[in-house]
């Protein structure tokens, strides 16, 4: 495979990632009208985004053509720091519950 | 002189093997957009935070003009990320009129889309949106509304001013593909935020 057949099978893959993403930005829409309780449908809505943003940084950003250890540097370091953000939800519920006058 | 002492001479000092076999400014552009990932997870956080504990969250946004307007935006910013993808490969291939003029487009769909957002926020603004009070329900609505798209549109316009300054560095032979390339990852970042913010702030408020 000479380098113009290359660059054309790997703009090819770039369209077909492009198609997905908004694709998977069509199925959010259909999510968010489906009445779905509000916990589940969060859930779903950030499953699909997750999806997308995986898709993104493997593909558009190149992440998958780096060195394993620039990966390694990079996505657990941030994910540990956004999983540890979700400790503040507890604190929302208790809100929730002791709102004053709350019914 | 010693080899090492040689290799210092004219660059005044001893130049290490980039870590990740990158150049710097790509690391760096790395090291940024991680950063910037933490900052948009916490004031994403910070907004379930407070549409979970407020009983009276409003939820304003019709299908028809905002979810269809989102769409657009959306369909415009991940097309710009394809755009620049080509500019990328066009100045990776050596093809710098492909590469400059592909990185223009993705410069004129960030300015469409950052008109198409503003045009967004005056219309709000016009329902009686401000950042502490709006008509429907709690007033921090506006203000995590405006924080989130307002931060991102930052970044959009930044992005845009900073994709205008290298392609004309670039046409002039100041920046290289290298700096195209780094740039289009600030550029896809932008685009991936989105992913978030559009379910976050607006499908888990669309009005039924």
């Amino acid at each position: 495979m000479n380098t113009t057949d290359r660059m054309s099978s790997r703009l090819t893959a770039d369209i077909i990632v492009y198609i997905c993403i908004l694709a998977l930005s069509g199925v959010q829409i259909v999510l968010a009208y489906q009445h779905a309780p509000g916990t589940q449908l969060l859930v779903r809505m950030l499953a699909v985004a997750v999806i997308q943003a995986a898709l993104g940084v493997t593909y558009f950003m190149h992440l998958r053509e780096e060195q394993r250890s620039l990966r390694l540097a990079l996505i657990p370091a941030t994910i540990f720091v956004l999983l540890m953000m979700n400790m503040i939800w507890s604190d929302s519920f208790r809100l929730e519950h002791m709102r004053p006058l709350i019914k | 002189m010693s080899d090492t002492h040689a290799t210092m001479g004219h660059v005044g000092g001893v130049l290490e093997a980039s870590p990740f076999s990158i150049p710097s400014k790509k690391l760096v552009m790395w090291l940024f957009i991680i950063s910037d990932a933490v900052t948009f997870g916490a004031i994403l956080f910070a907004y379930g935070f407070l549409k979970n504990a407020s009983p009276d969250w409003p939820e304003p946004f019709k299908f028809s003009p905002s979810i269809l307007n989102v769409m657009l935006m959306t369909f415009i910013l991940v097309s710009s990320s394809l755009t620049m993808i080509i500019a990328t490969r066009a100045a990776k291939g050596g093809d710098k009129v492909s590469a400059i003029r592909w990185t223009f487009i993705t410069v004129a769909s960030g300015i469409l889309f950052a008109l198409l957002h503003i045009s967004e926020w005056f219309k709000l603004i016009g329902e009686g949106v401000r950042l502490f009070q709006n008509p429907w329900g709690s007033p921090m609505f506006g203000a995590t509304f405006f924080a989130i798209t307002g931060l991102h549109l930052t970044h959009v316009i930044g992005g845009v001013i900073a994709l205008s300054v290298v392609a004309l560095g670039y046409k002039r032979g100041r920046y290289n593909a290298d700096d195209i390339e780094i740039w289009s990852l600030y550029w896809h970042f932008v685009d991936l935020v989105w992913m978030f913010v559009v379910p976050m702030v607006y499908l888990l408020n669309v009005a039924h």
